[in-house]
Parts: structure tokens; sequence; C-alpha cells
């Protein structure tokens, strides 16, 4: 067994999820780990593991992938709280869209061509966050009556379920993230966070995770 | 009888109506222990029918392509939030109705498209019976450009004589115009 160095150790930390949210969905979870690394531009190994992934999704791929276990499970979490999946797509579903409509992954910077590798290859939904900017664990509960959020000038429907640190909302679940909270110019350790739903096993997070991880070093 | 209707020292009791004897409550507690627990496996219940549901849609959406023209959406009812009974309900009836749809619609287009097959093989058996007759690869539910068509040997001379045969198109046109921009 190849031994890896500490800088690779990839130490996934299991977020908390609100109770009522835990007991509705059984399953849902979140998972997080800070890697030290500055955004920009993507080194050319980064992108050449961009161009290979490329290379190995085509349309038949695409035509399956809702039938592949983890993909299926986000798409029916995403009907259970109320989104059509084919409106606003599950993560790994736009990512294969945007592959097939423009020919490739586009490169868009090291952080998210990271996150596009970890999230293409295990089928597990991703975000980054400043670490900087969050505030203890990150976790998942439901917006409280009035409950603001960063970036928007009326407050959070009552009841959305969000992504959040200990004081405030980090993001909406598969939607925006607050302002200045996301991996911007300037941000020095990145927050990478995986989630989770009933179907998905706790190993494609952590896997997802560490692929991520490895690849913002590459 | 009389002397104990008109005793002063008795109170009046008030009589209320029986319906007022139904507590307008469970007592505390008692209520969201049974009404929650009830709600709660009700929708536990209709996730798991979407679930199931959502994989049909799956599995037929494979199937379908390459045919053009069948509808998969099922909108949403705006999230991301906890769905109450009710929304789950019209998640899972929408989901149904269209499995149902998409179902029809695929067996009507197999319908057809063996059809086409038949008539492929009726045209290679009898190529004169089908003059000008064309059958794309979309008739018969396939992706590509090919075609079978019924078409005269050597023009209008072979026309003349009968001379009717089945030529089958070499696939799709070569791609054209400028080059994808370097990555």
């Amino acid at each position: 067994m190849v031994e890896l160095p500490d800088q690779w150790e990839v130490a996934p930390e299991p977020g908390w999820v609100e109770p009522s949210l835990a007991e509705e969905f059984p399953g849902l979870s979140i998972v997080s780990t800070v890697l030290e690394t500055t955004p920009g531009r993507s080194p050319e190994a980064l992108r050449e593991r961009l161009r290979t992934l490329s290379d190995r999704i085509g349309g038949a791929q695409a035509i399956q992938l809702r039938q592949q276990p983890i993909p299926w499970a986000y798409r029916v979490f995403f009907r259970h709280i109320g989104l059509d999946p084919d409106t606003t797509r599950t993560p790994i579903e736009e990512l294969i869209f945007e592959r097939i409509h423009d020919g490739r992954f586009k490169s868009r910077g090291r952080v998210d061509d990271a996150l596009t590798i970890g999230m293409v290859e295990v089928g597990v939904a991703l975000r980054a966050f400043d670490a900087d900017q969050v505030q203890g664990r990150v976790g998942l509960r439901l917006s409280a009556p009035g409950e603001g959020f960063e970036g928007r000038v009326s407050p959070l429907p009552d009841g959305t379920i969000v992504v959040a640190d200990e004081e405030r909302p980090l993001g909406i679940l598969f939607d925006r993230t607050a302002e200045g909270r996301g991996v911007r110019r300037g941000t020095k350790r990145v927050l990478v966070v995986a989630i989770g739903v009933r179907g998905v096993p706790d190993i494609a997070l952590e896997e997802a995770l560490w692929v991520a991880g490895s690849a913002l070093r590459a | 009888m009389p002397e104990l209707l008109e005793r002063h020292d008795i109170d009046e009791i008030e009589l209320v109506p029986e319906e007022s004897l139904v507590p307008p409550a469970p007592p505390e507690g008692l209520d969201t222990a049974l009404y929650e627990h009830d709600e709660r496996a009700a929708r536990a219940d209709l996730r798991r029918q979407i679930a199931a549901m959502e994989l049909a849609l799956a599995r037929l959406f494979g199937s379908a392509f390459p045919r053009q023209g069948i509808e998969f959406g099922v909108a949403g009812l705006g999230g991301p939030r906890l769905l109450s009974v009710d929304e789950l309900e019209q998640v899972r009836d929408a989901l149904a109705a269209r499995v149902h749809d998409v179902s029809r619609r695929l067996h009507d287009a197999t319908y057809v498209e063996e059809k086409n097959r038949e008539l492929i093989e009726e045209m290679a058996a009898d190529p004169a019976a089908y003059k000008w007759v064309r059958v794309n690869n979309a008739d018969i539910g396939e992706p590509g450009c090919k075609h079978w068509h019924s078409t005269p040997r050597w023009g209008p001379f072979g026309m003349l004589l009968g001379w009717w045969r089945v030529k089958i198109s070499s696939g799709c046109p070569l791609a054209k115009g400028p080059r994808p921009p370097n990555p």
C-alpha cells in the first residue's frame, strides 16, 4: 500500500442536520473538509484531467445518468423537496448537460474544476465556501420565519432548507450561495461540502471530497 | 311533584349542548403524539411512491431515446422546503400521470415502428410494389441518418423497365463548419 504524504489527507468532518429535517429525510447528511488552496486559473495538470474527463462522458452516459443509483437518489430528493430536477437540475446533471451542450467541461478556475471532477467521478453534490467566513461547523436546517439571507433583499421564505454554519445561512440547498460566503479572490482556505441524501452511501461522500481534494492539489 | 318543582333552595342546573361535551382539542401532548405521527408516516409513504415513480420515469426516458417530442417534465412546487401531505400527493399524482402518458406514447410509437420495420422487409422483398417509398431510421426508433429508399436502377431507363431496388443510404453527412476552438 502506497503511503500518501500528510498533506494528501482529507479529513471529512460530519456536519449537523436539524432534527426535524433528519426525521423527515433519513439519510440526509452533510460532510465537509477544509483545504488550503487559492482560487485562480487551473494549472495545466488539472485542465488536462478535465479534458480526459470530457472524453469519457458522452451522450450515452447522459441518457442513462438518471437511472444510476446516486444521480437517481438526488432526483428523488429534489422531488421530495418541491424542486423539478428537469428545471432546477441536480448538480451532476447540470454538469453533464453542460458537457453535452459545450462539447467539453469548460475550465472555470481551480476550485470549480476540482469540484467538477469530484462530482462527475462520484456523482455526489459538492459545494465550496470560504472557510474563513464560516463560523463553527456546517449543517442543514430550515430557515426561521423572517430570516435574512446575505445578497437577498427580501427574507427567505419560511422553512427553506439551507446550508448554514452556527450563525447564519451560507447558501440555499442546491441553489444560491450567500454573498461573501463563497470562494472569491483572496480566499486562502476552502471549505468543500458534500451533501448526501438517502441512497447515497457515506463512503461516496468521502470519496467525492477526496477526489476534489486531490484535484485541488494537482 | 309540583312541590318539588317549586322549591327555590335547589340551584338551577344549566344544560349544555351535547357537542360541547367533546373537548375542543386533545389534552396537551396527546395531539402531537397521535396526529403528527400519522402525518409523518403518510409523508414517508408518499415519498416512497414518488421514488418508485421517478425510477419508472427514468427508465422510460432511457427507453424513449432517440424519439423526439415526448414530454417528461413534472412541475415542481417551489423549494427547497418540506412539503405537506397534500403537496406530496400532488407530486405523486403528477408523476403517475406523466408515467402513464409517456408509457402510452411509447407504446404507440413502438407499434408504428414495428409496422415500419415490416414495411422495410416487404420493400426489400418486392421493391417494385413500393415505388419511391422511403423509410428513415427515425421511423423505426433508431438514432442516425440511415434510410431505405425504393428507387429504380439506372434512373428513367430502369423505371421504364421496372428495375426497382431498395437503396440504403450510407449514413449522416460529414460535419462541416469551423473547427471548435482549442481548449
